[in-house]
């Protein structure tokens, strides 16, 4: 078992404990935290996986910037931090029957896929700068690129129109 | 391989050839060169604080017509021991409503966050972790310091230390912005977001393409590390200490720490992005000169984050949100696009004429934002007249009617 394998698996233990402890801790602020070490696990297995940019992508994204607005706004809204009702809801049975189903299945689809086997190269040193390429380039992705460039602009200017306040004047 | 050439390459295998002999796998060494090199520099920088404290100290004094501190060792250069003894005695005290495992996590949270970023600062060539990631990386783990901060603030059960985290966050998503903007300018400049290939690109350093770029992203990084005129995060006037009212001991000294660290940090930071980093005569030769040039560098930036500390009042919280949104954040847009364009048509004419066509080009920007601020300051001033409306203030008088009408007078 060489080294990476090790930090693979601790990897995996803790993400997956962090990620059922975000869904069964009765206390908002710590499911917050836990998915914070959830999507810190997978920064994790992307950098395992050589995908740098992936794996800081996913800390400024989800970690510097989606837990701390949820952080934020779980503190603002609620005083009572502590769930006291019950932690499941009625349908909880078929919840989890659906949920056993869907896995099940991701299982089965996993090992009915003839999976290529992995590349033998290593991955190139400036893969970065051909992501960059790709997503600028004309035979590459430059349409879906723009596209979401507008559609992000448009929430931006929605979002400023919201929260313009006119002064009556 | 010569120790002086290569100081930290030539350990290194030392190192290795030794734990090989011994009989470990090649992999396993190499984990454990890791670990040691990451353990050596997370402590060796934490060291550095020590004297870091003193120099703060000493300075501010001077600049608030003191001695500073003056009574332990030659110089006051103990005194930072003193205190750090006395610190290590005191207890520390756990709130008795206090979220126990989330209190005590933030101070570790916020300092790993600020250590994290020295794992790709490049000391000297060859040392630092060399990916192409870096300068992203630099922005992505400084969350982990707010995370800290609102960790420690919310887990304290306390109102102030509630608002300061609740501040913090607002600073450092507004700051965040015209940081990263200006972190690009030398990224685009450079062509690559590693550091070290940063520092090498800098044969006239960056601070000359990009002075305007190299002023936003000091103001807006001491704005992220809550440093004065931007402490609003321990506004002592306003919620007491802030974010740590609740915390003393040793809990207490790793907040402190990661403060001057963070700071310090930030001067390194803008030395390697803008100062040219290791560069300097003979560094090439003697890596472990570079070390030295970029701890110099690192110093004349903390020397000015620790002066704006000594001689600026703090902003109000709207006077900080506007600085950041209505002007750091559009100039440093402005920046970006005119380094982007001007860069393609003046990639060709050399170096110097490169970093003299950009230095006109930030010349320009500047001279029009200031015409731009005038006409601001003087169309506000039209707008809104800095003697009292009658009605404005409730509670003001009215002003004493006119005596004499132009009617009655003749």
């Amino acid at each position: 078992m060489t080294v990476m394998q090790i930090v693979f698996l601790i990897t995996a233990v803790v993400t997956l404990f962090a990620a059922f402890r975000v869904v069964t801790t009765p206390n908002m602020v710590h499911a917050a935290l836990w998915l914070i070490v959830t999507l810190f696990g997978a920064a994790v297995f992307y950098a395992l996986l050589q995908a740098n940019f992936l794996a800081v992508a996913q800390v400024v994204v989800y970690i510097g910037a989606i837990a701390i607005l949820m952080m934020f706004v779980i503190m603002l809204t609620r005083r009572e931090m502590r769930d006291r009702g019950p932690q499941t809801g009625k349908q909880w049975p078929w919840a989890a029957v659906i949920a056993a189903a869907f896995f099940g299945g991701l299982v089965w689809l996993g090992q009915q896929a003839a999976l290529p086997a992995a590349p033998k190269a290593d991955v190139p040193k400036d893969s970065i700068a051909q992501l960059g390429q790709a997503l600028v380039s004309p035979n590459g992705f430059v349409i879906p690129f723009e596209v979401a460039s507008v559609l992000l602009l448009a929430a931006l200017i929605g979002a400023v129109y919201l929260a313009w306040t006119r002064h009556q004047s | 391989m010569g120790i002086l050439s290569q100081p930290v390459g030539a350990i290194a295998a030392w190192l290795q050839a030794l734990l090989e002999g011994w009989g470990l796998a090649p992999g396993l060494t190499k984990v454990i060169l890791y670990l040691i090199g990451a353990g050596l520099v997370a402590t060796l920088v934490q060291v550095w604080v020590i004297f870091l404290i003193w120099f703060e100290r000493k300075i501010i004094g001077r600049f608030q017509d003191r001695l500073g501190p003056n009574r332990v060792g030659p110089y006051g250069l103990l005194q930072p021991f003193a205190d750090l003894i006395k610190i290590i005695t005191k207890e520390v005290i756990l709130p008795a409503k206090a979220d126990k495992a989330v209190y005590l996590l933030g101070p570790i949270v916020m300092n790993a966050g600020v250590l994290a970023i020295w794992a790709v600062i490049p000391l000297m060539p060859m040392v630092g972790m060399d990916t192409n990631i870096a300068a992203l990386y630099t922005i992505a783990v400084g969350a982990f310091a707010t995370l800290g901060i609102l960790m420690s603030g919310w887990a304290s059960n306390n109102k102030f230390a509630l608002v300061s985290a609740i501040r913090t966050v607002a600073q450092m998503v507004a700051y965040e912005v015209p940081t990263v903007l200006a972190l690009l300018v030398p990224v685009l400049l450079a062509g690559t977001m590693s550091l070290h290939g940063i520092v090498k690109a800098q044969h006239v350093w960056f601070v000359i393409f990009a002075p305007l770029a190299f002023l936003i992203y000091f103001i807006a990084s001491v704005a992220e590390v809550g440093r004065t005129p931007f402490d609003l995060l321990e506004a002592e006037s306003e919620i007491v200490a802030g974010f740590h009212i609740e915390y003393s001991g040793m809990v207490f000294a790793i907040f402190y720490v990661a403060d001057f660290l963070h700071a310090f940090t930030i001067g390194a930071l803008a030395a390697v992005l803008f100062l040219g980093g290791w560069r300097g005569p003979g560094a090439e030769a003697f890596p472990l000169l570079g070390v030295v040039y970029l701890w110099i560098k690192a110093f004349a930036v903390y020397f000015l984050v620790v002066w704006a500390r000594g001689s600026l009042p703090r902003v109000r919280i709207d006077q900080m949100m506007d600085f950041s949104w209505k002007f750091l954040t559009p100039l440093a847009l402005i920046l970006l696009v005119v380094a982007a364009v001007l860069d393609h048509f003046v990639i060709g004419l050399g170096v110097w004429g490169r970093a003299l066509s950009h230095l006109a080009a930030n010349a320009v920007v500047a001279w029009l934002v200031l015409q731009y601020l005038e006409h601001y300051d003087r169309a506000r001033a039209r707008q809104r007249p800095m003697v009292a409306q009658p009605g404005q203030y409730p509670e003001a008088r009215p002003p004493a009617p006119v005596e004499t009408s132009p009617e009655t007078a003749s």
